[in-house]
């Protein structure tokens, strides 16, 4: 580390190249650096005391078991085999990751296409249509859970009464055969305005004059819309992409929200997750959650990671 | 993930041309199906909210039986009464959420807001000893879940006596890693050197210099953490309802979630409390529906902050 700051230290008083008074520049650099980590101070506190104390604290957990004759004894890593071989437990890895896998492509394509015909309209309407979709990052993801929940419901949701106009009966989304469909389009209902957000506003840092030359190579608006445009907000893409996987795997309050009214469909071991809260706090088995916590953290760190370093190498190329 | 051509087109895009050629872009017909589109997707995202206002407005018969359907109003308007209902319930419980809610909300979004601004100024404009080690740190703790952390951070407060009071909520809401990862990619382009060496050459503080000249430059970055920090603070569920027993401290979304199980738990003896809850989760949106219509000129741009890096 030391090696590293010399050299910061060393490009930033190379641009300036003035020697003499380097005696007094030392110093004021040594003051001025005691002054940025004061800036940082408060910060890394709050780092520290709910960062990295509570991982490290979770992993101290997750070495120990509690039993009732035993007491609390040292377990080493046996947590982590239970967890691991725990049915329950990769059941519920398993949803997320299949979740993830096709809800993530839904919610990227849905937010791309509004925000790519929102960018091409310049109407009252669209701008009105924008807030709109958008509305719905405003509203408390445990509310809105509630809300189709009830919109769901066969006793007072317009689903049934929509499909009584038919003689139909309209399915239950939150039965075993459509919790999947059903979470889906809470989720996207919930996100995709926000998404599409960041799109629209990486949309219109674009200089138009590129359009424009794209126009006069004859490019259609598709093409433009595909070729020019996609490829130029990769970055808010990538940045959407890693928050979406990391909010779908450690997926928790809409299944949660919607426990109680989906009659027994969404279980206690629903996700990972819902997993080690109810392995907490019904059964008291903080040793286990903890490993289940710890080992959620770093498949999801390590998953991101690999992702950004892939996405990092392809673009470097391309 | 280290572009910023993005970032040095968002401050020379020319809005003239980009006006000139969505006009050329002109017959009222072609526009005819993005507009159809949009109208279908709009009614999409809005039929839920639509149906909670609605709903909100019919008396208990109404809502499972209204003379309209579930999507129109039934023939009497009880959204009084049901207000009413509402804020007197258990000794007014509704409001002391709401409350709650506004103060966790308040401090945890404006504490992880302050201290955001000062570490992301600190990153951005100085170069000391850990500097590098720290933002890596930083970097890597974007990709870390939160709610991995509720549990053992519920065992460490347990173990100091705060569960169960305002702190165990509080404390930990200050943490916000991505937004002093913002507010160091926007130090570092908005606040340019030569202003700061400016300004302490003309003998300002470093705290005056920090006040005076960085702090205005930096505010719609300001405005838009803030606004991240207080949604993110006021949505929360995983962590309140991990550290809260005491049912006078839940906020409004705990709260509408143990109203909820009790409504579910008695089918049919509970069915007032749908009522309730209804009610009660139309004016609990309303808040910040209205923060993000009036603050929009701010978020708009802001939200994009992190893609440019």
């Amino acid at each position: 580390m030391a090696h590293a700051t010399a050299v910061d230290v060393a490009s930033s008083t190379s641009t300036i190249g003035t020697r003499p008074d380097r005696g007094r520049r030392g110093l004021n650099e040594r003051r001025r650096s005691r002054t940025g980590l004061l800036f940082v101070l408060p910060f890394a506190v709050v780092f520290l005391a709910f960062l990295i104390a509570p991982l490290l604290y979770a992993f101290y957990l997750s070495l120990y078991s509690k039993g009732l004759a035993t007491g609390v004894v040292f377990a080493g890593l046996s947590n982590y085999t239970t967890a691991f071989t725990d049915p329950s437990f990769l059941k519920g890895v398993w949803f997320v990751v299949r979740f993830a896998l096709v809800l993530i492509p839904v919610q990227m394509i849905v937010s791309l296409a509004l925000a790519l015909v929102l960018d091409g309209l310049t109407t009252r309407f669209s701008r009105f249509a924008r807030l709109m979709i958008f509305l719905p990052y405003a509203i408390p993801a445990v509310i809105g859970a509630l809300m189709w929940g009830f919109l769901y419901s066969p006793t007072f949701g317009p689903m049934q009464q929509i499909a009584d106009v038919f003689g139909a009966q309209a399915p239950f989304l939150l039965d075993p055969d459509h919790v999947f469909g059903g979470l889906m389009n809470v989720v996207t209902w919930q996100w995709a305005g926000y998404y599409m957000i960041i799109i629209f506003a990486a949309l219109r840092g674009i200089d138009a004059s590129v359009y424009e030359a794209a126009r006069i190579d004859g490019a259609s608006s598709l093409q433009i819309a595909l070729r020019v445009k996609v490829p130029m907000i990769s970055s808010a893409l990538l940045l959407i992409l890693v928050f979406a996987l990391i909010g779908t795997l450690q997926f928790f309050t809409e299944p949660q929200a919607l426990r109680l009214v989906s009659n027994g469909t969404i279980t206690p071991d629903f996700t990972p997750n819902i997993y080690a809260f109810s392995q907490a706090f019904a059964y008291a088995n903080f040793n286990y959650a903890s490993a289940i916590s710890f080992s959620l953290g770093i498949v999801v760190f390590i998953a991101v990671y690999v992702f950004l370093f892939l996405t990092r190498k392809r673009g470097s190329i391309a | 993930m280290t572009t910023t051509a993005p970032a040095a087109s968002l401050t020379s895009r020319s809005e003239p041309s980009r006006r000139r050629l969505s006009a050329a872009r002109g017959p009222r017909q072609r526009t005819l199906l993005p507009h159809l589109f949009l109208a279908i997707l709009v009614i999409y995202f809005l039929v839920p909210l639509w149906w909670l206002f609605v709903a909100s407005t019919k008396n208990v018969q109404g809502l499972f039986s209204g003379a309209h359907g579930a999507l129109w109003f039934d023939s009497r308007f009880n959204l009084g009464s049901n207000l009413h209902q509402l804020v007197t319930y258990n000794d007014g419980i509704y409001l002391r959420w709401i409350g709650n809610s506004l103060l966790y909300a308040l401090t945890g979004g404006l504490g992880a807001t302050v201290l955001a601004v000062l570490a992301g100024y600190g990153f951005a404009k100085f170069r000391f000893a850990g500097r590098r080690v720290m933002l890596a740190l930083l970097l890597g703790s974007v990709m870390v879940p939160l709610t991995a952390l509720v549990i053992p951070t519920f065992v460490l407060f347990s173990n100091l006596n705060l569960t169960d009071t305002i702190w165990a909520v509080i404390l930990p809401s200050l943490l916000n890693p991505f937004g002093v990862y913002l507010m160091q990619v926007y130090t570092a382009d908005a606040v340019p050197d030569e202003l700061l060496d400016a300004a302490r050459v003309d003998g300002a503080g470093e705290i005056m210099t920090f006040l005076r000249v960085a702090f205005p430059l930096l505010r719609p970055a300001v405005v838009t953490v803030l606004l991240l920090s207080v949604v993110g603070t006021w949505n929360n569920y995983f962590l309140p309802l991990a550290m809260l027993a005491n049912t006078k401290l839940f906020p409004i979304t705990v709260g509408l979630g143990l109203w909820q199980g009790q409504a579910s738990a008695n089918n049919g003896g509970g069915t007032s409390l749908w009522g309730l809850i209804i009610t009660g989760s139309l004016v609990s949106v309303i808040p910040l529906v209205i923060a993000f219509l009036s603050l929009q000129k701010y978020w708009q741009g802001g939200l994009s902050l992190g893609a440019l890096k």
